[in-house]
């Protein structure tokens, strides 16, 4: 029997920086509720909202693997490995952070916000070499199918990081169906509504709406209304 | 306590801690001196950062458990901001 647990997006916890403004699924930074620590190795799910010529100064990170998936705008990356890049919508990010990396990010464009993604996965190993990577996505590919962006293996599509983990980005039309087969038992699926309605399984889910399933090897989407939408498969103990 | 390898990451999450006028922090590079840190001082949670790895972690447990039974001692993820404080809370709640 499968189980399954639903953070409708008002109920995300909320930080106003000024400049940043962040929803944030699970327990992050001054946000605090013991019930939405993680789930299975989904640790962070950020929603990020910089404002123009604002960013994050250089702070540090060890021990996680971050991903950042741009939504609207572009975001300036710098990290202590030299590498200096520009992450745009229809890109993906990944550092694996591991025994230490410092890095800042930077909204260049003075009057647009960029709104991004902000996803950190507990590794599967400790004290790895850090590591950088960013890949630039056909948006096109994810039209009524699940285009797969992030998985565990180097030469699989999309980046890769250090866990057994699998994400999939959707952009469905109206009443468009799929069914998504979970890679290995043990795995949950932390499905997150981008934009529009979808229905997972018979769960109705709106607009960043999260929902997690796990105990079921496959599930079904269909899409509402035009919808795009995030599926992340990761391991539920780890 | 926090122990890491890297002098800043620990530097930046010693800073971190201490922000909270409620918990005070040492932080600690060398497995030696956070035993001789934990002996002088007693502390209620111990976060192991990052480079510290498997076999010094088993026998740093080892340690600060004869010390203290009660210590909690937790693996530290991310290094920065984001999750130390429900690291800490998560900790001192199962105290």
């Amino acid at each position: 029997m499968a189980q399954t647990v639903l953070h409708k997006a008002a109920t995300r916890g909320y930080a106003d920086h000024g400049w940043l403004k962040s929803y944030h699924t699970f327990s992050f930074a001054g946000y605090y509720n013991p019930e939405r620590i993680n789930f299975g190795a989904l640790r962070v799910l950020n929603d990020d909202s910089v404002d123009g010529g604002r960013g994050f100064g250089e702070h540090p990170h060890d021990n996680m693997e971050i991903i950042s998936i741009p939504l609207e705008g572009d975001l300036e990356h710098r990290d202590s490995m030299n590498n200096i890049a520009t992450i745009k919508n229809g890109d993906i990010q990944v550092m694996s952070a591991g025994t230490g990396i410092y890095h800042s990010e930077y909204n260049k464009d003075t009057y647009n916000k960029v709104k991004f993604l902000q996803i950190w996965v507990f590794p599967n190993k400790r004290n790895v070499e850090p590591r950088y990577d960013q890949l630039s996505l056909q948006p096109g590919d994810r039209h009524n199918t699940l285009q797969q962006i992030l998985s565990p293996n180097q030469e699989d599509a999309g980046v890769w990081i250090h866990q057994d983990a699998w994400f999939n980005i959707g952009d469905f039309d109206k009443g468009v169906s799929a069914n998504y087969k979970l890679h290995k038992a043990g795995q949950g699926v932390y499905v997150f509504v981008l934009k529009g309605d979808i229905k997972v399984n018979d769960q109705l889910l709106n607009t960043r709406d999260g929902f997690g399933i796990w105990d079921t090897d496959q599930l079904n989407i269909t899409a509402e209304t035009d919808a795009e939408f995030l599926l992340m498969e990761v391991p539920m103990e780890f | 306590m926090v122990i890491c390898r890297h002098p800043e990451i620990l530097a930046t999450i010693v800073r971190l801690i201490n922000n909270n006028p409620e918990w005070s922090a040492t932080g600690c590079e060398t497995d030696q001196s956070a035993i001789d840190a934990f002996k002088a001082i007693n502390h209620d949670v111990v976060l192991i950062g990052s480079g510290v790895n498997t076999e010094s972690e088993t026998q740093l447990r080892k340690v600060f458990i004869n010390l203290n039974p009660l210590v909690k001692i937790v693996q530290h993820y991310g290094g920065g901001s984001g999750l130390l404080s429900a690291e800490i809370y998560s900790a001192l709640n199962s105290l």
